[in-house]
């Protein structure tokens, strides 16, 4: 049970502007005339596509397998025809491509067969496997598959539940809770029964009174320790460290994760999906997204991944004089460089900007040191001294006042009286750092392939000159053991060596063509003239020789 | 393209300054009422000083004048020199420090934000170091007119106006071998400190606290400075109360409490850190307090802010707070 409630450091109260699209309940959103699906749904993992052009496909049904631990499975949204598979811009600032499969809806939504599970008599490998297979991923902009999070091999005490949803203007969780509690709340027990979690609480800001009281509704007659606890309004309290420390009182360091500390957090959204997955058998194909902004009709959409964003923001019906599309929140959103990209699973909030909304940043003038950003800085971090680091490329110190533990909320830059755009001096010291530690890494892994190369060269040397050694050994003791006088003594007198090897050679060479000059039908394959089989054997012997003592001086090859 | 985030306070230098500057109101209002309106004449002569002499030197420097001359923070310097200057000081000394302490302590350092020296107490060292009579000729308890004042400015000797300041009185008597009760029955001092400088104090105390409200300031520095000082003078008097003046006198006398919220403060030149903020703050007041007793000049706090000023960069190093989820570090 949560005694009370603690405090992270920092925080700020920006305009929320919620009210414009909070107030509208979610609507179905309508096909689109193409669906561009992401195989991408997940950072750092692309799912193998199984589906060609031309193929019909149902709604739900797997298109992209996943091939690696932290890959999730990714379906169809609808029913319909795939019609290619290829390079698409995805949902990013940079504008970069990344494989989609693009289909057709038929218009029909039929659905593939949706068995359910019975999460309380499946073994938990099958229920995790559940969750992958049916693309579950974090649904608070991260998406990381939640089939590893929830797979934490025990020590969970408590689920934590995410609804504080602090960024302004997004209210799709909030929508979400108002509506779908009773989901939200049977998830969230298929995820306590997942992580053995003792308890579940809800954090959710007290900006949302209606979703905290229908949440309340739902968890009403619900055995076992599962609360609601609405958080002060005040961002970041949903970042996932922050609403732990809130609820928990518990730190988690730069590098750890909540269940390192017996703590595990899910989005509501998450929860409404895991419900669907297991409860429903519906893999994750749609998901709420706000749209506002300078928009006519703010408000809340059901969306089918892939949905292109301009199709999206049409819902909203944007005024004549909208400029920048965000997506995401305004605090740590981006600017779409193009419209033509998917909705992808981290896809919450669609913000159509214009001039009076979001004004033009004012000119940057000097850091004066006021010390505002630190007051504000949820990380606890002095954020004008990492900007004069940053600043002066002293990126060894920038790591030392830990530039890793900042978590890019904006906070800093939003109340910065010289208008410093704080965050954006600490993404280029990251980015710097990352891009070096990668040259770094590069040249130690080709200084590592050089040396194991001159290593396994220098190997194979020695062992070919050992063998060829072992050889001439041999026929030296075969020579010492024939009935032959002369050369045979000399190499039984002397010790093995290189030199020794050669005349052994020689001699055993010669022995050999005496035999044959003595044989009666000489074979024309062995047709050696003793010279020429001495010469064979002494460039042998001189090779095995030369190699032997300096292999370590060898040049690299070019390659 | 734009990054995040996308939002900003309005907020600006230019309304952090103003708020300063609102702050000061009060004190000077006080000033006007205990001593005449001279102070606003020099508030005049240094602000236009300050602000001709800044963007001067931001056109020499190639940098958008307007942007930052419009920033106010050279009207602050340019306030604080008058009110720490003695008010019928004559004028071009006035003016020569108010450029100094622009050109000199702030822009060739850099400008906004970069100066390592308080501008302000810079400039009063120089000319305390510099004209050492003028700057020790403080008018004396009570009312002022107008062209007395302008008279005095304008380079005039009027030896009957002027008169010591409590600081001057108590050093001066405890020479001669008065005890401090018998230096501060005399007619230059109040209740508390010197008479009239009471209100005045009084007045910066308002505007702090109205500073700490806005969240322009934080409470560490000034309570660290008062705290600091009350300590270390509160230890001597204790030790010998005839030789040395209570806690409250130092208080109440000389720049102490314009100081404690309007000078240590200064963001640009003072320590950043919550723990650095303490160490920096009592400080000063520990030197302050040292060269008031012990040292060559009436005064110490423009000394003491510029040699704690030096030391910022150390005490921001070595008192970095810990961050979020380093506790055990």
């Amino acid at each position: 049970m949560i005694a009370g409630l603690f405090r992270f450091k920092g925080g700020i109260k920006p305009e929320t502007h919620k009210n414009a699209s909070a107030g509208s309940p979610i609507q179905i959103a309508p096909l689109p005339k193409q669906l561009i699906v992401p195989l991408r749904q997940s950072p750092r993992a692309t799912a193998e596509c199984i589906v060609v052009p031309g193929q019909k496909v149902l709604k739900g049904e797997r298109i992209g397998l996943p091939d690696s631990p932290l890959s999730t499975a990714v379906h169809a949204p609808t029913s319909g025809t795939v019609v290619e598979i290829t390079p698409h811009a995805m949902a990013h600032a940079s504008g970069l491509q990344t494989r989609c499969v693009v289909i057709e809806p038929d218009g029909d939504e039929r659905w593939i067969d949706r068995p359910t599970l019975d999460y309380a008599s499946a073994s938990p490998k099958e229920a995790l496997a559940w969750l992958r297979d049916h693309g579950i991923v974090g649904l608070g902009g991260a998406t990381f598959p939640s089939h590893i999070k929830a797979g934490v091999d025990g020590g969970i005490e408590t689920l934590i539940l995410n609804g504080a949803e602090c960024e302004p203007w997004i209210t799709c969780d909030d929508r979400l809770m108002r509506e779908r509690a009773d989901g939200i709340v049977a998830g969230a027990l298929i995820l306590k029964h997942l992580t053995g979690a003792r308890e579940i609480v809800f954090g959710v800001e007290d900006n949302k009174p209606q979703a905290i009281e229908a949440l309340r509704t739902a968890i009403h007659g619900l055995s076992g320790d599962i609360t609601v606890i609405p958080v002060p309004s005040l961002y970041p309290a949903g970042g996932e460290k922050q609403l732990i420390r809130v609820l928990t009182g518990v730190e988690i360091p730069h590098g750890k994760l909540g269940g390192d500390f017996g703590v595990q957090c899910f989005n509501v959204g998450t929860a409404y999906a895991v419900n669907r997955a297991i409860n429903h058998g519906e893999p994750l194909v749609s998901r709420v997204m706000t749209v506002t902004g300078n928009v006519d009709k703010p408000g809340n959409f059901e969306v089918l991944i892939g949905t292109p964003v301009e199709a999206l923001l049409a819902l909203g019906q944007p005024k004549p004089d909208t400029g920048r599309i965000l997506m995401g929140g305004p605090m740590m959103g981006f600017e779409l460089p193009r419209l033509d990209v998917p909705a992808t699973k981290a896809t919450n909030c669609l913000i159509a900007t214009s001039p009076t909304l979001f004004p033009p940043p004012p000119p940057e003038m000097n850091c004066i040191r006021c010390g505002a950003c630190a007051v504000v800085c949820p990380a606890e971090l002095q954020p004008f001294e990492l900007y004069w680091f940053s600043r002066a490329r002293n990126f060894g110190k920038a790591q030392e006042y830990h530039l890793f533990d900042c978590i890019e909320c904006g906070c800093c830059s939003y109340v910065c009286p010289s208008q410093i755009r704080l965050v954006d001096y600490y993404r280029f010291a990251k980015g710097e750092i990352w891009a070096r530690e990668r040259e770094k890494s590069a040249a130690d892994a080709a200084r590592e392939r050089f040396e194991f190369r001159n290593e396994r060269q220098a190997r194979e040397k020695r062992e070919k000159a050992e063998k060829l050694a072992a050889k001439a050994a041999a026929t030296k003791a075969k020579l010492a053991a024939a009935p032959t006088d002369a050369p045979a003594a000399v190499a039984t007198d002397t010790p093995a060596g290189p030199d020794d090897a050669k005349r052994a050679l020689i001699a055993a060479a010669l022995e050999r063509a005496k035999a044959q000059k003595a044989a009666v039908e000489p074979k024309n394959t062995d047709a050696l003239t003793p010279e020429q089989a001495a010469q064979v054997a002494e460039a042998d012997a001189r090779r095995a020789a030369q190699a032997a003592p300096d292999t370590a001086a060898d040049a690299p090859e070019s390659n | 393209m734009l990054t995040s985030p996308f939002v900003r306070k309005p907020t600006s230098v230019q309304q952090v300054m103003f708020t300063v500057l609102v702050a000061l109101l009060p004190a000077i209002a006080l000033y006007v009422w205990q001593f005449g309106a001279g102070i606003v004449v020099n508030i005049i002569i240094a602000t236009l000083s300050a602000v001709g002499a800044e963007a001067a030197i931001l056109k020499l420097r190639k940098k958008p004048v307007g942007l930052y001359v419009s920033d106010l923070s050279a009207v602050v310097t340019a306030w604080l020199i008058a009110l720490t200057f003695p008010t019928i000081l004559p004028a071009w000394i006035l003016i020569l420090a108010t450029v100094l302490s622009i050109v000199a302590v702030k822009q060739l350092y850099g400008g906004l934000g970069q100066n390592p020296f308080n501008p302000a107490m810079a400039a009063y060292c120089l000319m305390i170091v510099a004209y050492p009579s003028a700057m020790s000729q403080w008018p004396a308890a009570g009312w002022m007119d107008l062209s007395t004042h302008l008279q005095l400015i304008g380079g005039a000797s009027l030896d009957a106006v002027t008169g010591a300041t409590p600081l001057d009185a108590l050093r001066t008597g405890l020479r001669s071998g008065t005890d401090v009760d018998g230096i501060l029955a005399r007619e230059a001092f109040g209740i508390l400190g010197g008479r009239g400088w009471e209100w005045i104090g009084l007045g910066y105390v308002a505007g702090g606290l109205f500073l700490i409200q806005r969240r322009v300031i934080t409470w560490h520095l000034p309570t660290a400075f008062l705290a600091g000082m009350v300590l270390i003078s509160g230890l001597f008097w204790i030790a010998n109360p005839a030789h040395y003046a209570s806690p409250l006198f130092h208080l109440a006398s000389g720049g102490t409490l314009l100081a404690a919220f309007f000078i240590v403060t200064d963001p640009v030149s003072g320590a950043t850190t919550p723990r650095g903020k303490l160490i920096f703050a009592a400080s000063i007041a520990l030197i302050t307090y040292l060269i008031r007793n012990f040292g060559a000049y009436p005064d110490g706090i423009a000394f003491a802010v510029l040699l704690m000023n030096l030391c910022v960069p150390l005490i921001d190093m070595k008192t970095q707070p810990r961050v979020f989820g380093h506790k055990g570090d």
